[in-house]
């Protein structure tokens, strides 16, 4: 195997070199906003999860491709970002699970990699000045420089156009679902993942819906419940989802993750802002403010709720232990709530999958009362 | 939840004498326990009987007990001190045991008495009897191994008849794995189950399918009084299950499962600490994982801290034991901060951006007769834990942290043995899991065999074999480059790859320091990253770095003048904690002096590779490179401030290092003092100048220059490669005819084995054989002094040995103060040791160690650096000899430091005591069936205890208990000794008589014993020559409670093994010596006539 020596290059004008991996991206120049993720386990979901479209992914954890790919554990169709950055991509994998390799995966869908990256000099740099456009390839350092200072970033951008279902399709609901009677979820397509579609269908049938979908369509559907689900970049930039979740509000239950919570915030009458460098990893820990318990969560967003901003009648209920922002709110009187973090996990720790169950029981008491 | 206010006093019970399976990391674990329930306000009562340990210092509690650790002593702890809780969770196994028997006794953990906090009863029992645990598993529906449980033999077969062959043997409420084995056949499983039934104190094994070969991993676990559980760590073993975790080498984090497994073990985990019920603190959950299908099953949990938390603290930077601590008196995660990053509390899951490797370290070659082969049992005596971005560079870096004379895997002079091998039996090797195992794999990929069909033969994963297959071409790629110009980016690559200058140098046979310029010229440097729990997502400020190849460095420096601390490494047999013990406290106390201390070590068992003992953790490899780098890092860091290097408190490993260093950065003895005392020649010349006898001898490098200095001093001689320590590979020779076969030992089969020297460098005309006259009946000393710059001398203590001279110091017992030496002998001593504190030009410690026979004092050795014995003496006595002797050092004079109260006001010169202590050896043989137990010139003890008391009597008698050396008061004494012995050997047996012990013998021992009047009570038969009953049947039968056989000669001895072994494995109490018979009857005949009493240092030393 010969090495393609590539460097990638941060818009502060930061030289990092290391080696081509992953598909060949045009002109040898891949750019985009470079983020990292602090996970141990779980690159192939981080890297086909559609929240990270328009962003370079850098893994803190050195190995990665070690069990290699398979069938079960995208996220998405395909993944959306715009490349990976890690420190030292295994040659070769060993895992029951495997049926091919990362660096095949990146291949076929055209991600391109750098590898043999001090990632955890990146990591710093991207902690000290918050996320930072970059550039990686195997082009010279100025072509590189340059793409990355002309890279926007994410930005202004709506990228969850980029990424949301064009056609709406129906997720059957599972069979531990059946027992307990059918139920009907609209679920936004922001950029949701896999997993998340499998909890739902745990619930009822999901009938999934682009993003731009107008509340009467929704209501349409008589759903019993609807979701809002994660997606990439800003909330701002999704201003008519936010009109359409005001629009649905009181009438069905909402529930939304990560930039669907974010999402339901606006539409509650709530800020967002950005954080300085996001979160981005499997191990944070957030606090249920009703329990007191501690929930060891998965999270990758760059936005949050600004909790100060919350309006009457509707309540912080989780907390970052780390830092304090709000990672939880729930609106009773309308039947809607939303997390910032990934109940789902995928990957990640399962602690949150209760809120799920939580969902399904605000879809039924909705029922004992209709 | 807060603080628990309702509790005043707590009583940590800690884990008594480093044994395999429990060393320094509850040490660890139990001063950082100590710490901070201190720090919450709480009165601290501690019980450990290892002096050596830095929790026992009267400093880290309000009340010291180095007492055995028995129910009895424990009892009489509580109703003295009337904790208000016990916390057992810090103490391994050996505290949990313990808290049992209180428990059952009624004494602890029901209303009225002290609350068992950590872990109660219910949950240690759940965890720790086997079949309970697996019921619970099954009830939860986690999945175990099928398994039955047996108290016989016939039981065992039947339950193997049920579950089918092959089994696995595991006996209840045993740590380390003692007694547990793999049976393929029947015959086999008879074999395992006896030792087994054997092993556990409840006589009951459980019988398991063998899983071996799977893959085995271990879960760090933490949970609070709020059921919030986090995982610290998940560290999955390369050598798969079968094969003891503690013998296995291991990666933290987890590498090969994918997350949906991973968080599948984890919900497991947690589920399984809820079901056994530890309420609060750190657990550890081991799973197996089958490589074909995924299938997950639970093999143990341990309802407490362990190696592995210690491993996975260091590994993490997460203070498990500190945090459990604070969790078991009341606290939850999210109210205590992560220490490291000061802002996000400890309620979250560490994540790591680089890999850890652990690896072990065994002692098979000072216990001829053993295998070699690792299994279900834990063998090996200490670890080295290394730390690299990628697992070649860590594997690497922990390989040459080992100190077995290996630069890396492979690629150095110690692979020449391998050659000898075909592939097939390359292939064999790997499928064997050996200490060499490793070095075997590489070896065969170099040759090109598969790494399918190595994987097939030795179960480790294919993903961990690919990447040592990665360092294997390294090398081929390396070894054909011309090195002199070698581009930075392939310098760069082998570095990272792990690659030692020293390997390098072997590959091109260059020196390492040619290499080391050649490197550095091309920008090629080491860099220091620091590790921080979060993977660098937070700014920590962590003084915690390890090396690697990397862009940049991270190492910020105070302001300070510096004090750099050369540790000890892993553990081994002849160098332990009591040397982590003295660079720890010089740390402490350098300090508080206003010095940025600086450590830098490779065992993560220990206080001193704690990130907040010191103002800078360097977790590296104590070699020449390693050290440089850190060097050259810190003088980086801030080249203005002083740098200053300790090398003489972490035993050898720094001293062998000293010469490489700069000699003005060399705090306290001058380097060339340290080779006098080492170079036989100018030792010589300084005891003839001083006029100190020697014992006579000479040094040789061949058979016939050995045979010359024989016919000069006479027979017996001691023979010892020079440069070894714990009197490696010495030994006591009679004739001609032996002192040919030790030399042709020392020299020929050097390459092969573990018998052989081959590995620590082999002879050479820098490193020839001594040979001495063996002085025969002689009393051995060791003092421990300490003199400063301006040439005062403090004697911290002088030791009389219980065993003579003969017996290494290190395995012998010897008590302060001395109990038969003439005074004005001692003054002799004294004076000796003064005199050679000048002459070698001593700023700091100095040990030396005497023979006296009759009153004529030899000195045998002196050794200018901290001693084995620092700790004990310093308990002994009250005074901080490592404190005092580090200040000394760095330029503090004794009287500057009388002002401080650092040390007494004596008089002449020496401290003076009025009880004593006994310091007693504690040996691995439980351990190691097949191997004679018999003392000799080579150590082979794993840890000590010490007694304490008000007379020798007593204070021996605690020590033996301490030691597991039952003294009973009833039952059948069993004698056998050899000529020279039978006189005192007379006064053993009318003593055991006067304490209503019967006495058997063997014929002579009896006739001789007949002819003063004692006839014994029963005459034993030499092995098969009579129809009556052998000593082993007696011991086996249980009605022998005590041994007493002394070797016959110091011939081949072999006579007397098969009593010993006997009373090894059926856990008699045996002693091999008469001085050590003598004093045990001594203390059992004091102790049966008054009652026990326990006493804190505190009171003792009027702290
Ligand atoms: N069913 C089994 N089959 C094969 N090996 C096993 C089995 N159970 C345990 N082992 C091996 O034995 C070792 C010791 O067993 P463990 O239950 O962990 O005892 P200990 O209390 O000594 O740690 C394990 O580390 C594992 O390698
Ligand atoms: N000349 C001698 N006569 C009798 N015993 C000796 C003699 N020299 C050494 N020994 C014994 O051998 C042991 C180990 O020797 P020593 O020189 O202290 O080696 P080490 O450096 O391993 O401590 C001593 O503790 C002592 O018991
Ligand atoms: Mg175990
Ligand atoms: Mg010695």
């Amino acid at each position: 195997m010969s090495v393609r020596e590539a460097a990638l290059v941060l818009a502060d004008g930061s030289v990092f070199e290391g080696e081509a991996i992953g598909a060949e991206p045009p002109a040898g120049v891949a750019s985009g906003e470079v983020v990292f993720n602090t996970v141990l386990s779980g690159y192939q979901e981080v890297i086909t999860d559609p929240s990270y479209a328009g962003q370079m992914i850098t893994f803190t954890n050195p190995h990665i491709g070690n069990y290699g790919v398979n069938g079960t554990d995208f996220e998405a169709r395909r993944p959306f970002c715009r490349g990976v950055v890690v420190r030292d991509l295994a040659r070769r994998h060993s895992s029951w699970r495997a049926e091919s390799d990362l660096d095949g995966l990146l291949r076929r869908f055209g991600i391109p990699g750098i590898g043999g990256v001090d990632t955890r000099r990146l990591t710093r740099r991207i902690r000290d000045h918050g996320a930072l456009p970059g550039a990686f390839g195997t082009a010279s350092e100025a072509t590189l420089r340059a793409a990355a200072q002309q890279e926007p970033g994410t930005d202004g951008i709506d990228l969850v156009a980029q990424v949301t279902t064009a056609e709406p399709y129906v997720v059957e609901r599972t069979r531990d679902a059946e027992r307990d009677g059918a139920r009907r979820i609209v679920a936004y397509d922001f950029g949701i993942k896999h997993t998340i579609l499998r909890h739902l269908a745990r619930a009822g049938t999901v009938e999934v819906v682009p993003a731009s979908t107008p509340a009467a369509d929704v209501l349409a559907r008589e759903p019993d419940g609807v979701f809002l689900s994660n997606g990439p970049g800003d909330p701002a930039m999704v201003s008519y989802a936010v009109d359409a979740v005001r629009q649905l509000l009181g009438h069905v239950p909402v529930f939304g993750i990560c930039l669907g919570h974010q999402l339901l915030g606006l539409a509650l009458g709530a800020d967002t802002v950005k954080l300085p460098f996001g979160h981005h990893g499997g191990n944070h820990p957030v606090q249920d403010l009703r329990s007191g318990r501690i929930e060891i969560t998965s999270q990758n967003h760059n936005f949050v709720v600004d909790a100060a901003t919350l309006p009457a009648g509707v309540q912080a209920t989780h907390v970052n232990l780390n830092d304090g922002v709000c990672e939880g709110l729930h609106a009773p009187g309308l039947r809607a709530f939303g997390v910032q973090h990934h109940p789902e996990a995928g990957p990640g720790p399962h602690d949150s999958r209760y809120l799920f169950e939580t969902f399904r029981r605000l879809i039924d008491e909705q029922d004992a009362t209709r | 939840m807060p603080r628990r206010d309702d509790l005043e006093s707590i009583l940590i019970i800690g884990s008594g004498p480093i044994v395999i399976g429990q060393a320094c990391e509850f040490d660890y674990s139990g001063t950082q326990a100590c710490r901070v329930l201190r720090q919450e306000g709480y009165r601290v009562v501690l019980a450990n009987s290892n002096p050596a340990t830095i929790m026992t210092d009267p400093d880290f509690a309000d009340r010291t007990y180095v007492e055995p650790l028995t129910p009895d002593v424990l009892a009489e702890i509580v109703s003295r001190e009337r904790p208000d809780a016990v916390l057992p969770t810090l103490g391994g196994q050996t505290g949990l045991n313990l808290a049992m028997d209180l428990y059952r006794a009624g004494l602890v953990g029901r209303p009225g008495t002290p609350e068992l906090i950590g872990a109660n009863a219910e949950a240690i029992e759940t965890a720790e009897d086997r079949e309970r645990f697996k019921q619970a598993m099954v009830e939860i529906g986690l999945a175990v191994p099928p398994s039955g449980i047996a108290h016989s033999l016939e039981g065992a077969l039947t339950v193997a008849d049920e579950i089918g062959l092959p089994v696995i043997v595991r006996p209840a409420f045993i740590l380390g794995g003692k007694g547990t084995g793999l049976a393929g056949t029947r015959d086999e499983l008879r074999r395992i189950a006896a030792a087994g039934l054997a092993a556990s104190p409840i006589g009951e094994i459980l019988i398991e399918r063998s899983i071996a070969g799977w893959k085995e991993f271990e879960l760090e676990v933490m949970r609070d009084r709020a059921d919030n559980c986090v995982v610290i760590c998940s560290i999955e073993n390369v050598d798969p299950m079968g094969v003891h975790t503690g013998d296995s080498i291991t990666v933290a984090p987890a590498q090969t499962l994918t997350d949906v497994e991973y968080q599948q073990m984890r919900d497991a985990a947690f589920a399984c600490i809820r079901r056994v019920g530890v309420e609060t603190g750190g657990s550890n959950v081991q799973f197996a994982v089958d490589p074909r299908h995924g299938e997950q099953v639970i093999i143990e949990m341990n309802p407490r801290v362990s190696r592995s938390s210690a491993l996975a603290s260091k590994a993490t930077g997460f203070p498990i034991a500190k945090i459990a601590a604070k969790l078991a008196v009341g606290y939850t995660l999210d109210e205590i901060p992560n220490d490291i990053t000061r802002k996000t509390p400890a309620s979250f899951e560490p994540t790591i951006d680089y890999v850890v490797t652990k690896v072990p370290r065994w002692a098979f070659e000072k216990l001829p007769g053993t295998s070699g082969v690792l299994g279900t049992q834990m063998q090996s005596v200490g670890e080295a834990m290394a730390i690299g971005r990628t697992f070649p560079e860590s594997l690497q870096k922990a390989l040459r942290s080992l100190e077995t004379g290996r630069a890396g895997l492979n690629a150095d002079p110690g692979e020449a043995v391998y050659a000898l091998l075909n592939d097939d039996e390359l292939l064999e090797a790997a499928a064997r899991p050996t200490p060499e195992r490793i070095f075997h794999v590489a070896e065969g990929l170099r040759r090109g065999i598969g790494i399918e069909d190595l994987c097939a033969a030795s179960r480790i994963d294919a993903w961990f074999l690919d990447q040592i297959a990665r360092i294997v071409e390294e090398r081929a790629v390396l070894e054909a480059a011309v090195w002199r110009d070698l581009p930075r980016a392939a310098w760069r690559r082998a570095k990272q790859l792990g690659f030692s200058d020293a390997q390098l140098a072997h590959l091109w046979g260059a020196s390492e320091d040619e290499v080391r310029a050649t490197r550095l010229a091309t920008g090629v440097r080491a860099t220091f990253k620091t590790v921080d729990t979060c993977a660098a997502e937070f700014a920590a400020e962590t003084p915690y770095h390890y090396s690697t190849y990397e862009d940049e460095d991270e190492v910020r420096a105070g302001g300070r003048p510096r004090a750099i601390i050369l540790g000890s490494g892993p553990n081994r047999i002849g160098q332990g904690i009591e040397f982590d013990y003295c660079c720890v406290h010089a740390s402490f106390a350098l300090r508080a002096a206003g010095y940025e201390t600086v450590m830098v070590n490779c065992n993560p068992e220990t206080v001193s590779t704690d990130y907040d003992t010191s103002d800078r953790l360097y977790f590296e490899p104590l070699t020449h490179e390693d050290v440089l780098n850190v060097l050259d890092a810190e003088r980086a860091a801030s080249p203005t401030d002083d740098v200053q290097v300790i090398v003489t408190l972490g035993g050898q490993t720094p001293l062998k290092l000293a010469s490489g260093l700069p000699v003005e950065l060399i705090a306290g003895t001058p380097p060339a003092s340290i080779d006098v005392a080492e170079d036989r020649e100018k030792w010589n010349a300084l005891c003839a100048r001083l006029q100190i006898p020697q014992p006579p001898g000479g040094t040789a490098t061949s058979l016939e220059q050995a045979l010359e200095i024989t016919r000069r001093v006479g027979f017996p001689v001691l023979v010892r490669p020079s440069y070894v320590l714990g009197g490696r590979a010495m030994q006591i020779v009679d004739d001609e005819g032996q002192l040919k076969e030790v030399m042709a030992g020392l020299y020929g089969l050097g390459l092969v084995g573990f018998g052989s020297l081959g590995r620590e460098g082999g002879l050479s005309a820098e490193r020839p054989v001594l040979v001495d006259r063996f002085l025969e009946d002689a009393v051995e000393v060791d003092v421990d002094a300490i003199r400063d710059r301006t040439g005062e001398v403090l004697i911290g203590g002088v030791m009389e040995h219980v065993e003579e001279a003969g017996v290494h110091s290190g395995d012998s017992a010897c008590a302060i103060p001395p109990q038969t030496l003439q005074l004005w002998v001692v003054e002799v001593i004294q004076a000796y040791t003064r005199a050679i504190a000048d002459a070698l030009d001593v700023v700091g410690l100095l040990n030396v160690q005497y023979a006296v026979q009759g009153n004529q004092v030899y000195v045998i050795e002196a050794n200018p650096r901290a001693s084995r014995t620092v700790p004990f003496v310093a308990k002994a006595t009250g005074v901080p000899l490592a404190k005092v002797a580090s200040r000394v050092m760095v330029g503090a004079t004794l009287a500057e430091l009388r002002g401080e109260g650092l040390v007494p006001e004596v008089t002449g010169g020496q401290v003076a005591v009025d009880h004593v202590a006994v310091k007693e050896a504690v040996l691995p043989f439980s351990r190691f069936p097949e191997v004679d137990t018999t003392l000799g010139p080579e150590m082979r003890s794993t840890g000590e205890v010490m007694g304490i008391d008000s007379t020798f009597g007593l204070a021996f008698h605690k020590a033996e208990t301490a030691a597991g050396t039952v003294l009973p008061d009833r039952g059948l004494a069993f004698l056998s000794l050899n000529d020279g012995d039978k006189p005192a050997g007379l006064v053993v047996a009318t003593r055991l008589r006067e304490l209503g012990l019967g006495v058997a013998a063997t014929r002579g021992t009896a006739a001789y014993l007949a002819r003063y009047g004692l006839d014994v009570d029963l005459v034993v038969d030499k092995l098969g020559d009579g129809d009556g009953p052998t000593a082993v049947d007696l011991i086996a039968s249980g009605e022998v409670t005590f041994v007493v056989n002394t070797p016959q000669g110091s011939g081949p001895r072999s006579d007397g093994s098969s009593i010993r072994q006997a009373a090894n494995v059926h856990r008699v109490s045996a002693v091999t010596t008469v001085e050590a018979a003598l004093a045990a009857v001594h203390g059992m005949a004091e102790r049966a006539a008054q009652p026990l009493r326990v006493r804190s240092l505190q009171e003792y030393h009027g702290g």
